[in-house]
């Protein structure tokens, strides 16, 4: 186990200075001058040339990414706006404000929207996978199977004005979506969340439904399955403790690489209901050339997604013991 | 006690299964009946798709209720399992009737310790606590040879060889002292040293607790080792049953003839060519008229009016030894003899 998690380790740091080294040049690859957007209308050649400087990119490139990448692990000095100590991920080109700092206002919102979210599609994706699975071929599989057909067709940006429109401005039966944190006041939280959740959750749902429910027809099939029968075990038992076991283990992969995504931000969810997450933090700092904050966006939705393959192999490891962890 | 004395410990009648598929309706048994007595070993052989496996299956209640639709009656000492409850047929299953199936890696569950696999059984029909469970199953496992039982109970099924896994599911099965065994080709996927200490081991658990099996093969030699009593099947149907040593050294059906042929003797000589039964077996969705073995059978000509293809010969057993075809015992005696002279040109 220690030796598969130094193993995974080490590659997730590979895989994040890669990353994050192709988005450095990807945001050169276009040529552009951030600090000419910061200069305003007079700029003299001079405060261009000091407006470079203290956004730190008047280096050559290798130079910049140096001094980004050793400023998350010892600091870094700004002339002008001060010390930034480690873990430096620098300052907005637009704002000034701290990356880090801002990483992690706008973190809790995208990880409540992403938890929330996947509680409700993967009870309700599962439980009709299951019940789907059950009742193979009757009524009531092809009526879930048909649904979520429908409804993983669906778009977020179609769904969820309509959802707004039908249960919170026509009746206000939910709340307007807003963020409150959840130490503050967990009614609040929990209200301002619910219609992007239900919504998020509806697409995820579906799919879920169907993943559960080819998995579940699969491993009902095996040999296994039959044996245990067999052996005179009820139908609940084999369900779940043979049929359901097996069909776990894809679904877990799936999962693990979904909440990466969804930890990264949703950034659709996130502009339809107007929510202040990484997703959204993400696009904005595409828009306004904003080097540092694309940076580091970037790199905490990466860790996250290879964060979560990890877990993935882990917990893959526990329900199949012919999975050896190396 | 009378009753049981009476009838036989098992007794198939005229059993149907019938699969309804979407190209129609696939009778996989038509018409199937046999006795087996306790203690006794039935093998049943044919080719693959000749109905043996669904047989069993359906006794067992293990068939798919929603496809199938199964006619005929089973009765296990005296009670009948057609149609009767998923809870009953619970209470029965690796309990007074038990099963092993040919493949055991596929047939264990990889997610499971061998000893629960085996322990579960036990704990589902005497209510044993996990503990007293995990005892009986060191004690199945050392029972079926495993070497080091309280260290391998810990196991999973990929941990154990071939012939190991073969054992514990024989352990699984023989947990809860089953007065039906039914093996499903359980040695076919072993080699031929396994397969004889499995065989030996079935019929010294059989001596020990007089077990009744049904052993299901497409091995004649296996059937020649194991089984008192032997069924050929065809197409769902019996074609010929009888004591072993009748039924391999006097076989009266021309599908027998045909099984026999295409087996390589040890004792023969090793030049000659087998002799493969021509044709391949019927389709059960849509089966030959009158004998369904006719298509393929060499003699279906040597019988007046072309009576193979149109009437469907009928097995009459008299003391446990029959015969479905048409031809004469006259007929069998000389066709035969032609055939043994041939093999031994």
């Amino acid at each position: 186990m220690l030796r598969f998690l130094v193993r995974r380790l080490l590659g997730a740091a590979v895989t994040l200075l890669i990353i994050s080294a192709i988005t450095f040049m990807l945001f050169y690859a276009v040529p552009r001058d951030p600090a000419r957007m910061a200069c305003g209308k007079v700029c003299t050649p001079d405060t261009l040339e000091l407006i470079r400087h203290n956004m730190g990119i008047d280096d050559p490139l290798p130079q910049q990414y140096w001094n980004w990448l050793s400023g998350i692990f010892v600091g870094r000095d700004y002339t002008g706006i001060g010390n930034c100590n480690a873990p430096c991920l620098g300052y907005s080109f637009v704002n000034h404000e701290s990356v880090l700092g801002t990483v992690k206002d706008r973190f809790p919102t995208t990880a409540s929207l992403a938890l929330g979210s996947s509680v409700v599609f993967l009870i309700f994706g599962i439980g009709t996978g299951m019940l789907a699975a059950v009742k193979q071929g009757k009524a009531l599989d092809k009526i879930a199977s048909s649904a979520s057909l429908v409804a993983s067709s669906m778009q977020i940006y179609f769904v969820g004005p309509v959802a707004l429109y039908l249960l919170v401005y026509q009746t206000h039966l939910l709340d307007q979506p807003a963020y409150t944190p959840f130490t503050e006041n967990p009614a609040a939280w929990f209200t301002g969340l619910l219609v992007p959740w239900l919504v998020l959750a509806l697409i995820w749902t579906a799919n879920y439904t169907r993943m559960t429910r080819s998995q579940m027809v699969e491993t009902l099939s095996e040999d296994y399955v039959r044996t245990a029968r067999a052996k005179g075990l009820s139908q609940r038992t084999v369900f779940f403790r043979f049929a359901w076991r097996g069909a776990m283990g894809p679904l877990v992969t799936i999962f693990g690489i979904d909440m990466g995504v969804l930890l990264g931000g949703a950034m659709i969810t996130e502009k339809t209901f107007s929510l202040q997450g990484l997703g959204m933090l993400a696009v904005k700092s595409v828009i306004n050339n904003d080097l540092p904050m694309l940076l580091g966006v970037m790199i905490v939705t990466a860790a996250f997604v290879v964060l979560a393959n990890i877990v993935v192999d882990a917990v893959y490891a526990m329900i199949d013991p012919r999975i050896r962890l190396a | 006690m009378t009753s049981t004395d009476q009838q036989p410990f098992l007794s198939v009648k005229d059993l149907k299964v019938h699969f309804s598929t979407e190209d129609g309706i696939v009778k996989a048994v038509d018409g199937l009946s046999f006795d087996l007595a306790r203690g006794k070993t039935l093998g049943i052989v044919g080719e693959s798709g000749s109905g043996k496996s669904v047989t069993n299956l359906t006794i067992l209640g293990l068939h798919n209720p929603d496809s199938t639709e199964v006619e005929g009656s089973i009765t296990l000492d005296g009670q009948e399992l057609n149609g009767a409850s998923e809870s009953t047929l619970e209470k029965l299953r690796g309990n007074k009737m038990a099963m092993i199936f040919q493949d055991a890696l596929a047939s264990l569950s990889p997610y499971h310790t061998i000893g629960r696999q085996i322990g579960e059984t036990y704990r589902k029909h005497t209510g044993a606590s996990k503990q007293e469970a995990r005892v009986r199953a060191i004690e199945m496992l050392r029972r079926v040879g495993i070497p080091q039982p309280d260290r391998r109970v810990d196991d999973y099924p990929h941990q154990f060889s071939g012939g190991m896994r073969q054992r514990a599911m024989i352990a699984m099965a023989l947990v809860c002292d089953p007065e039906l065994l039914i093996a499903d080709e359980p040695t076919t996927a072993l080699d031929v040293t396994v397969q004889a200490q499995i065989m030996d081991l079935l019929k010294d658990l059989q001596q020990e607790f007089g077990t009744s099996i049904i052993f299901i093969t497409h091995d004649l030699g296996v059937i020649a080792d194991i089984a008192d009593d032997v069924l050929v099947m065809y197409g769902g149907r019996c074609v010929e049953r009888g004591p072993k040593e009748e039924v391999l050294r006097t076989p009266q059906h021309p599908y027998t003839w045909g099984l026999l042929g295409s087996m390589p003797t040890l004792d023969g000589p090793v030049d000659v060519p087998l002799t493969p039964i021509p044709g391949s077996p019927p389709s059960l969705l849509n089966p030959p008229s009158g004998c369904r073995f006719h298509p393929r059978c060499a003699f279906a000509n040597k019988v007046d009016g072309n009576r193979c293809a149109t009437e469907s010969p009928v097995l009459e057993i008299v003391d446990g030894r029959g015969n479905a075809c048409h031809l004469t015992d006259e007929q069998r005696r000389e066709f035969l003899a032609d055939l043994a002279a041939s093999k031994a040109n």
